[in-house]
C-alpha cells in the first residue's frame, strides 16, 4: 500500500511527496518492522533496484512475509530528479539535517516527519552508493559507538565488509545516527558508484535484507548468504590514497583486487602535455575495497582505501592479483 | 604591507589556487581577519579589500601600534567566487565544514588545514560570515557558545548585537568554532548582505573592526561611535514562518522596531494573485532577518525577530 509519509505544498503548483510502500500479511502480520530506505543522496541509484527486488520477491512469495516492509526510495526526491547529490534549491546535504524539527523549515519538517514515521522498525537498511566519484564493494559502515549492538547484524547483511569507523560528531545530523539513537538498528550500505545501478550488487545486498528479515522474524522463506563480511575495527588498517598532483586518473585496477605492495592502481595523466604526473602504487599488501572511478582528481583527491592485511579472508572472496 | 601566498594547490588547467594573505605590523600574532569562503560571499570580500586599504593607510601613517600584526586574508577559496559556485567547484564540498582541516586528507580538507595552519595562535580571530539563507540581516557580532566565548569582548565592535550561538553538531568543523577550540577568541561579523554588495554595511563593518582594533590597542586611532551592544543568543530569535508557499512580498527592512500584530509581509498566489498568507508580528521587536527570495517555501523562516526586552 502506497502511503504518503509527508506532504508539504510548493509555490507553483506541486506538492511534495516523500512517499513509501508498506507491505504486509494479510493477516496484519506479527508487528516486526523492516525499513528500507534510499535516495537520500540523489545522484545515488544502487538503491532504486534493490527497492525493486525486494518487492519482486515478496511478490513472488507472500506467504513468507510474517511482518511488515516499508520502503522508503525515494528520501530526497528533488535530488533524485534533477541529479544533484544534495537538496537543489538549498544547496544542503539531507544527510546532515537529521533528527530535523518539526517547527523548522521545509527540509527538517521533512527530516523530523521520515524519522518519526520509521521510528519503532525493528531493524532498518539505508542505502548509498558512496557518490559519482569513488565505486565500493558492498559494505557497511558502522559508528563505533554502536558497533557492539551492530556488527552482529551487519555480518548477517550478505556485504563483502564491515567497516567500524570513529565517531565524528558531523555525523550526529546523519539519519542512521537519528535513528539509532531511537532504539532502530539501522545499518548504513555503501555499494557500487553514484548515478549507477550495478545488479550484481543490487541481488547480493537484497539476499542481505532477507537474511535480516529472516532474523528479525519478518520472513519466513529461504534465504541466500553466500557473502561473510570482513570486519575492520581499527582505523589503522585502513590506508587511504589521495592525489598528490591534480590531473586526469585512469585506473589500471578494479576494486576488489587484492595488492601487493608497490602494485600499480592507476596513472595520474596530463592530456595536454602528454605526460605521466604520477604512478599511484599500493604502499602495503592489501584489498582494493574502494577505488576512484571519475577520472579527473584535484591535488588531495581521494583514488582508493586498501585494506590492509586480511589476505587470506580477501581471497576467499574471490580476491585475485590482477 | 606584506603580500604573501599562505597556501597553494597546482591545478591542471587553471591557474594554481592560492590563499593570500597582507601582513601588517610586525611582532606578537594579534589579529587575524578572514573574508569570502564561498563562493557567493561576494560582500566578505568586499569588507576585507576596504580593511586592506584602511591597514595600509594606517601603516603609512604610523597609526599601527609596535609590536602587534595584522594579518588579512581576503578570500580563502578564489576558485569557486571565479566559478561563481558556492562551494568547492570538483566535489561541492564547504571549506568552511572541513577545521581544523587535514594536510593528507581531501582537497577541502587540506585547504582548511593550509588556512588553519596560517590563522591558528592568533590572540584575536575575526571572519566575515554568511547566513545560509538568501536574506538581509541587521549587523552583529556571531560568537559560539565554547565555554571559551569572551561576549564583553565582542561588545567592543560597537555592533548592533552580540548574539551567542550554541553549536549544532555541523559547526564543529566550522573555523570560528576550531578558532575557540585552539584559544583565540574568535567573532563572525554579519554585515547585511552575502552575494550583493552593500557599501553602507560594509562601512559599518569596517568601522566596528577598527573600533576593536582601538580598544584592543592594535592602533592608535581613536574609537568613533558605535553601538552599545545588547547581548542576544540565537535561540531568542523568533522566526516568522510562512504558513503556505508563494510570491513573498515583505514590507519592513533589518533594524526596524515593529509592534505585535504588524503587517510584514503577504504571500501571493503564484498563478491568481490573491493574498494567500498574511504574515504579522508575533510580538514587539527588532526585525533582524528578512528572506529576500521571490518566492518562498512552506514552513521557511522568512523573517526573524529579536524580542524587545522590557
Amino acid at each position: 500500500m502506497i502511503e504518503t509519509v509527508t506532504q508539504i505544498g510548493l509555490p507553483v503548483d506541486e506538492q511534495l511527496c516523500i512517499k513509501k510502500n508498506r507491505l504486509i500479511p494479510d493477516d496484519g502480520g506479527n508487528g516486526r518492522r523492516i525499513s528500507v530506505i534510499t535516495g537520500i543522496h540523489g545522484d545515488e541509484l544502487e538503491g532504486q533496484y534493490v527497492c525493486w527486488l525486494v518487492q519482486q520477491r515478496i511478490q513472488k512469495h507472500p506467504e513468507c512475509l510474517k511482518g511488515t516492509v516499508d520502503i522508503y526510495p525515494a528520501m530526497n526526491p528533488f535530488g533524485i530528479d534533477s541529479v544533484t547529490r544534495g537538496i537543489p534549491a538549498f544547496d544542503l546535504d539531507m544527510n546532515r539535517i537529521f533528527p530535523g524539527d518539526t517547527d523548522g523549515d521545509m527540509n527538517e519538517y521533512i527530516a523530523a516527519r521520515i524519522v518519526e514515521d520509521i521510528t519503532g522498525s525493528d531493524v532498518a537498511v539505508d542505502i548509498h552508493a558512496s557518490n559519482i566519484y569513488l565505486t565500493e564493494i558492498p559494505q557497511i559502515r558502522i559508528n563505533k559507538i554502536t558497533a557492539d549492538r551492530l556488527i552482529p547484524l551487519a555480518k548477517k547483511a550478505n556485504v563483502d565488509f564491515v567497516w567500524v569507523h570513529d565517531a565524528s560528531t558531523v555525523l550526529e545530523s546523519t539519519l542512521a545516527y537519528a535513528l539509532n539513537s531511537r532504539s532502530v538498528d539501522t545499518l548504513v550500505v555503501e555499494m557500487g558508484v553514484g548515478m549507477r545501478i550495478t545488479k550484481e550488487y543490487g541481488e547480493q545486498l537484497t539476499d542481505g535484507i532477507f537474511c535480516l528479515m529472516k532474523e528479525k522474524g519478518i520472513w519466513s522463506g529461504d534465504v541466500h548468504t553466500d557473502h561473510i563480511p570482513i570486519v575492520c575495527v581499527d582505523p589503522d588498517e585502513v590506508e587511504f590514497l589521495n592525489a598528490p598532483v591534480s590531473g586526469v586518473f585512469v585506473k589500471t585496477r578494479n576494486h576488489g583486487a587484492l595488492l601487493r605492495a608497490r602494485d600499480e592502481i592507476g596513472l595520474i595523466i596530463d592530456p595536454l602535455q602528454g605526460t605521466v604526473l604520477d604512478r599511484v602504487v599500493s604502499p602495503c599488501e592489501g584489498w582494493l575495497f574502494t577505488v576512484r572511478e571519475y577520472p579527473l582528481v584535484d591535488q588531495g583527491s581521494l583514488m582508493a582505501r586498501i585494506l590492509k592485511g586480511h589476505m587470506d579472508e580477501a581471497r576467499l572472496k574471490g580476491g585475485v592479483i590482477q | 604591507m606584506k603580500k604573501e601566498t599562505l597556501f597553494e594547490i597546482k591545478a591542471i588547467y587553471r591557474d594554481d589556487f592560492r590563499v593570500t594573505g597582507y601582513t601588517f605590523g610586525e611582532g606578537e600574532k594579534a589579529l587575524c581577519i578572514i573574508g569570502s569562503m564561498r563562493g557567493n560571499e561576494n560582500q566578505q570580500l568586499f569588507c576585507c579589500s576596504r580593511l586592506v586599504a584602511r591597514l595600509k593607510r594606517l601603516e603609512e601613517e604610523n597609526a599601527l601600534v609596535p609590536g602587534k600584526q595584522i594579518l588579512v586574508i581576503p578570500c580563502a577559496n578564489p576558485y569557486s567566487i571565479n566559478t561563481k559556485k558556492r562551494f568547492w567547484c570538483t566535489d561541492n564540498t564547504d571549506i568552511n565544514r572541513m577545521f581544523p582541516g587535514y594536510a593528507l586528507g581531501e582537497t577541502t580538507q587540506r585547504i582548511a588545514a593550509g588556512i588553519f595552519e596560517a590563522v591558528k595562535g592568533w590572540q584575536y580571530g575575526i571572519q566575515f560570515a554568511s547566513f545560509y539563507m538568501p536574506g538581509a540581516f541587521v549587523p552583529h557580532v556571531r560568537m559560539m557558545e565554547t565555554g571559551y566565548q569572551d561576549t564583553e569582548l565582542a561588545c567592543e565592535f560597537g555592533m548592533p548585537y552580540v548574539v551567542v550561538h550554541k553549536p549544532r553538531p555541523f559547526d564543529t568543523a566550522t573555523l570560528n568554532y576550531n578558532w575557540q577550540i585552539w584559544g583565540t577568541q574568535a567573532f563572525s561579523l554579519y554585515t547585511t548582505n552575502t552575494a550583493r554588495v552593500d557599501e553602507e554595511s560594509a562601512l559599518q563593518a569596517e568601522k566596528a573592526v577598527l573600533n576593536f582594533m582601538s580598544r584592543r590597542q592594535l592602533i592608535k586611532t581613536r574609537a568613533k561611535g558605535g553601538y552599545h551592544s545588547e547581548i542576544v543568543h540565537s535561540t531568542d530569535f523568533i522566526s516568522v514562518r510562512a504558513d503556505c508557499s508563494g510570491f513573498l512580498k515583505t514590507y519592513v527592512n533589518p533594524g526596524q522596531m515593529v509592534e505585535k500584530g504588524q503587517l510584514l509581509a503577504h504571500i501571493l498566489d503564484p498563478y491568481e494573485g490573491y493574498i494567500r498568507s498574511e504574515l504579522t508580528a508575533p510580538v514587539h521587536g527588532v526585525i533582524s532577518f528578512v528572506g529576500d527570495e521571490p518566492m518562498t517555501y512552506e514552513n521557511t523562516a522568512v523573517l526573524k525577530l529579536i524580542r524587545e526586552k522590557s
